[in-house]
């Protein structure tokens, strides 16, 4: 379970205060499927970030699991992220100079785990999101699809928690994103949690639960409808 | 430090950027190639000076005769000095801490050597038997002038090994035989070598009693030579003063006169020469040590534009669970590997021009004034070695933290 209690998060910039969550309380559930929806600021990196570990909020309290999430130092965050977190991205986000299998392999890098043993991982993931012969090639040889594949191998390699996808469709053709969203069911299916940022409405149908930010506020389903 | 991914990264960066690694390593390369040509060349320097004492005894102290420059109970000034034997008998008697004594009398003109029908000139030099400590000379067959050559005034002579190889037929012994000076008949009781050169090895030993009868009979002496007991520099420096004040006592000059007499003491200028070199040596590294950090300086930069490529990549490691730490590790491990690959290429092509230089003119027989066997020691090394990898790692530490820095939602913005 993910929990989030009144989380609030402000940027300052110069000397103005921008509040950017509001008081986020949210739960997710383990091997949900949530998509986040919101025009852009209105919060939904961020909140994405601070599930993400990689930013840090103001107050309230993120709950990993039995893990508070709060004041940690970059070392412990780091350490958080290797082992119960999977991140894919709009850009992919693959090292150019590194070949598929190397690629996915590199969290385990983190956990030091011999190279034999991540060579053998990895193309187990890679056979998982079915490039397995594609192991050898670097990301700048490979589609966009086929980059994402990659990076989704990457997530999954230190069998993660939760995986955050932040707009995982925003780079792709139609076609290749529902083939993205379709690999995302099929994980979310084994049981992984699977939270997507996304700004587009068919993307976000393909998902368990969809979650409306709106001014740094999650906006109740009651009100969305009415809205609608 | 031995993990082949991290290697792999630092290699693959060098890959992908020859031209500008290499530029970084030259600029290195030429901090430590100059350092250890700087030194070599420092050491020759020095070499060749102490090169040139080593035939005297580095604690002698040489006096000679001048002209007084201060009038003094009731003489004038410009009385010219004079030693006789009676100086060489205070010296050996009166003054405290002196332990090898010898004079010298000076023969004047050529002196041609007649051994069979040959004849040759060579140099003369006629002395006390001490002088053998005084000029290092290294007897290679029979003796020395002795004591009893001195008190019976004999016309004994010893002979440098050159005057043998060239009077004698080779394999024949000089010892016993007699060679003719000017005249008079001197039989050989000693062979000699002098690591002073050519010129050392050219000259013929006599008694200073028996060349001081021959030349009507003076008991002139012309130049005094002795060394201290104590060879420090305060050993030597009390021993002068004693020496100028006896002399002045006999001589009846003012012991502040420094024109009645000259006083040469090898231990206060070896230790002048010691502190020029040891400034200069201070100076060679404070150069070589300037163009080094010239190219640390250069490798620093270099690693700031490279941390800041990598700022993409170095935030997605972070996302997916580098810590700080391994991040700061990888940028110290490259900028160690290329400094320290530079370096030691750079202290390997010093060391080659350096010694590529002494075995030349070793080889070819060159001599060059103020040039002599260059060398770099190995304390030298390995503080270039130190400066080396501590050089690097300050090369790579503010460019290590700026990446620690990085935080990946800031990197992985487009």
């Amino acid at each position: 379970m993910i929990k989030l209690e009144n989380i609030r998060k402000s940027y300052t910039t110069g000397f103005n205060t921008l509040e950017v969550l509001k008081g986020i309380d949210l739960e997710i559930r383990d091997g949900e499927f949530v998509s986040i929806m919101g025009s852009s600021g209105s919060g939904k990196s961020t909140l994405l970030n601070i599930l993400g570990i990689l930013d840090n909020y103001d107050s309230g309290n993120y709950y990993l699991g039995d893990i508070l999430v709060k004041n940690l130092s970059q070392t412990q965050a780091a350490k958080l992220r290797n082992q119960h977190l999977g991140f894919v991205f709009q850009s992919f986000n693959l090292l150019t100079f590194k070949s598929a299998w190397e690629n996915v392999a590199l969290p385990l890098y983190y956990q030091k785990i011999p190279r034999n043993e991540r060579k053998d991982r990895a193309l187990k993931y890679l056979e998982r999101v079915g490039l397995l012969e594609w192991a050898d090639h670097l990301p700048t040889q490979l589609s966009g699809g086929q980059q994402q594949r990659v990076a989704i191998a990457r997530s999954l390699i230190t069998q993660p928690r939760m995986i955050l996808a932040d707009e995982p469709t925003g780079a792709l053709d139609s076609t290749t994103s529902h083939s993205i969203m379709k690999l995302f069911t099929d994980v979310n299916a084994e049981g992984i949690t699977v939270v997507c940022v996304t700004h587009e409405h068919d993307i976000a149908e393909m998902t368990q639960r969809i979650i409306y930010l709106k001014d740094g506020m999650i906006e109740p389903e009651s009100q969305r409808a009415d809205a609608n | 430090m031995f993990d082949y991914d991290k290697w792999q990264e630092i290699f693959d960066t060098i890959r992908r950027h020859k031209l500008r690694t290499f530029l970084t390593a030259l600029s290195v390369w030429w901090g430590i190639f100059m350092l250890v040509v700087l030194l070599g060349a420092g050491s020759g320097l020095r070499n060749s000076f102490e090169h040139n004492f080593r035939d005297d005894a580095l604690n002698s102290i040489w006096v000679y005769t001048g002209q007084t420059s201060i009038a003094y109970e009731g003489l004038p000034a410009g009385r010219y000095m004079r030693f006789t034997n009676d100086d060489y008998d205070m010296l050996r008697n009166e003054v405290e801490g002196v332990d090898k004594l010898t004079g010298r009398y000076y023969l004047t003109g050529e002196y041609v050597v007649n051994y069979g029908n040959q004849s040759l000139s060579f140099d003369v030099r006629t002395v006390h038997p001490d002088h053998l400590y005084l000029e290092n000379t290294i007897m290679t067959h029979g003796r020395f002038i002795n004591q009893k050559d001195i008190d019976e005034i004999r016309k004994v002579c010893v002979l440098g090994d050159i005057i043998v190889e060239e009077l004698f037929k080779e394999g024949q012994s000089p010892l016993g035989e007699y060679v003719q000076v000017k005249g008079v008949d001197y039989q050989v009781v000693g062979v000699f070598t002098d690591e002073g050169g050519e010129n050392e090895r050219r000259r013929i030993y006599l008694p200073i009693t028996t060349a001081q009868r021959i030349d009507s009979g003076s008991e002139r002496v012309h130049q005094l030579m002795l060394t201290v007991t104590d060879p420090t520099i305060e050993g030597s420096k009390a021993v002068e003063e004693r020496v100028r004040q006896q002399m002045a006592r006999l001589h009846q000059f003012d012991p502040a006169d420094d024109q009645a007499i000259y006083i040469r003491n090898n231990m206060r200028e070896y230790q002048q020469f010691q502190t020029v070199f040891n400034m200069i040596d201070g100076f060679l590294w404070f150069v070589g040590i300037g163009s080094i950090i010239a190219g640390v300086i250069g490798v620093s930069n270099i690693m700031l534009i490279i941390v800041k490529e990598r700022t993409k990549e170095i935030g997605v490691r972070k996302a997916i669970g580098a810590t700080p730490r391994s991040i700061i590790g990888m940028i110290l491990l490259e900028s160690v590997f290329l400094t320290g690959l530079a370096g030691y290429v750079g202290l390997l092509s010093g060391f080659g021009l350096v010694y590529g230089i002494n075995s030349f003119m070793v080889a070819n027989n060159i001599e060059v004034e103020f040039f002599y066997n260059p060398e770099v020691s190995f304390g030298a090394v390995l503080i270039a070695l130190f400066i080396l990898v501590l050089s690097g790692a300050l090369a790579g530490l503010i460019p290590a933290l700026q990446a620690a820095r990085i935080q990946p939602i800031e990197a992985m913005k487009h």
